[in-house]
């Protein structure tokens, strides 16, 4: 019942503070046994609400990727992805500690918590 | 569904007069005086008052309320507006809407309208807030995302940024004879220019992107039984459907199919027709990749096999396929949201082929003898995707 929502917080906030944990945590149906994300109140496309966080594996592989050109003053080139979890859902991501346009499809990732303009973000390495 | 429902309302309301407006640079003109000028124009094209407008379609990112703003500034009172805001492909979705205020004789005439003046404000406009569980990554939307739809497509069907380039040579070969354009007088480009263009997101360079420019435009709808009786030829709308599966480039379920396979299927069987018998072929081309996904989910060509299609110039004015025929939103005009210059384009190729005087265009720029004409819009990344299909009076 989601009547009151005075002194709790919605999926989107408990997935940062997880973040500001340290942990990356994603949410699965329990009846369905299937995850998901982003984060969501229900299941997305059938609203089952027998959700749990699940800290996921931190497994991934490149879906696609893009090279953001930006003028070195201003940071300079960086990468923006879209990575596969191994648990099934899809995320927008960078990919970190490889040449901005070297990230190809199909390359197996591994996800650790970083920051991003001072926000914990879950950022990925090349396996 | 069933067919009956489908098709209900075909051919019910029909297009009697349009108008582009401050296309290009409109230094010193707003977004609203842009976009009302336009209706003006288009009222007088089809010979319809004020008065009698009844219906309001608008969108823009200008103004959160537009079809209310955009009323209040023409002073006309609706008895039905819509405002809706699905990015590009809104006015597409107007269309649909306004059919069916037309046809449920909730109003009698209806005007579909936009307006912008992004390039003399300072560039590429938005209304839409940042999205979560992106926006710390900060992408450059919407560059990013159709960068990475196209880097995708070339991965899975071993397509080049050469395949890519083909698209904007022949957008700007179509651009070169529509003097509307604001490229016409840019001269022609090679495959080479596309590729050594400045990189933005790769895999896409700044001639992979549309422009980006100021412009407003505007149609008039009736039901067809009054639209005989106006002016100039009618254009009468066949089929239309919508459909979308995500918001944000994430969520996208397949980064290589749209669903536009679902709109343009449905919106084919409301018309009649099969893709083939278009005469000619308006797509969202707001970047390169655009207007292969379109070709493919519309039914022109299997999936993956678009970059076949478009070589060759194939989709230029020498081609098979009259694909985006007034330069498109690579090479003609893109004030931020180019659907309503879709549908424009797809309008006047039938009425110039029925004898009304909508402009002029060098050697090749008309079409000749075309009946039929299929209108597409794009919005958000690939996200809603509507189709629309039009028809000169032996089509219905």
């Amino acid at each position: 019942m989601a009547e009151n929502l005075a002194g709790t917080v919605g999926p989107e906030q408990q997935f940062k503070n997880f973040l500001s944990e340290g942990k990356f945590m994603i949410q699965r149906c329990k009846s369905l046994n299937k995850f998901f994300f982003h984060p969501r109140v229900a299941f997305p496309g059938s609203g089952e609400r027998d959700l749990e966080w699940v800290e996921a594996s931190g497994n991934g592989e490149v879906y696609s990727s893009s090279c953001n050109r930006r003028l070195p003053e201003k940071g300079g080139d960086f990468n923006l992805s879209l990575i596969t979890l191994e648990e099934g859902p899809r995320m927008m991501a960078r990919v970190e500690g490889i040449d901005p346009d070297k990230v190809e499809i199909g390359q197996k990732v591994k996800a650790r918590i970083s920051s991003l303009n001072g926000e914990p973000a879950v950022i990925f390495d090349i396996v | 569904m069933d067919q009956n429902d489908i098709n209900r309302l075909r051919g019910k309301t029909a297009v009697v007069g349009l108008a582009e407006s401050g296309c290009g640079l409109a230094s010193g003109w707003s977004a609203m005086e842009i976009m009302a000028s336009a209706v003006h124009d288009a009222l007088d094209d089809a010979g319809i008052k004020l008065k009698e407008v009844d219906g309001v379609f608008a969108a823009t990112a200008f103004h959160s309320m537009a079809a209310m703003s955009l009323s209040e500034y023409l002073g006309v009172k609706p008895k039905f507006a819509d405002g809706s805001q699905i990015g590009g492909s809104s006015f597409l979705s107007h269309i649909l809407t306004a059919a069916m205020a037309l046809d449920a004789g909730l109003i009698n005439v209806a005007v579909v309208a936009y307006g912008s003046n992004q390039k003399s404000a300072g560039g590429f406009k938005t209304i839409s807030e940042a999205m979560p569980y992106e926006a710390q990554y900060q992408p450059r939307m919407p560059v990013t995302a159709y960068a990475l739809s196209a880097k995708r497509y070339m991965n899975e069907f071993g397509a080049t940024r050469e395949d890519l380039a083909n698209v904007a040579v022949s957008a700007r070969d179509w651009a070169l004879l529509n003097p509307r354009a604001y490229t016409h007088q840019d001269g022609p480009l090679t495959i080479n220019d596309v590729l050594s263009a400045r990189p933005i997101v790769d895999p896409l360079g700044k001639l992979d992107c549309c422009l980006v420019t100021d412009g407003g435009a505007a149609i008039v709808m009736t039901r067809s039984d009054r639209a005989k009786d106006t002016k100039n030829t009618p254009i009468y709308l066949l089929g239309a459907a919508m459909e979308h599966h995500h918001r944000m480039i994430s969520e996208m379920p397949d980064l290589v199919q749209t669903s536009a396979i679902e709109s343009g299927k449905r919106a084919f069987i409301m018309s009649g027709y099969k893709p083939n018998d278009m005469s000619t072929i308006q797509l969202y081309d707001a970047f390169t990749i655009n207007t292969l996904l379109f070709l493919e989910d519309l039914g022109f060509c299997k999936k993956g096999e678009a970059r076949e299609l478009v070589k060759n110039n194939n989709i230029g004015p020498a081609g098979n396929l009259k694909v985006n025929t007034n330069g498109g939103g690579l090479s003609c005009v893109h004030p931020g949201m180019y659907g309503l210059f879709v549908t424009l384009e797809a309008l006047r190729q039938l009425r110039n082929a029925s004898g009304d005087d909508v402009g002029q265009r060098l050697n090749g720029g008309w079409i000749d003898n075309a009946k039929l004409s299929v209108a597409h819009g794009n919005g958000g990344v690939l996200s809603s995707q509507v189709t629309n299909i039009w028809g000169v009076s032996d089509t219905l």
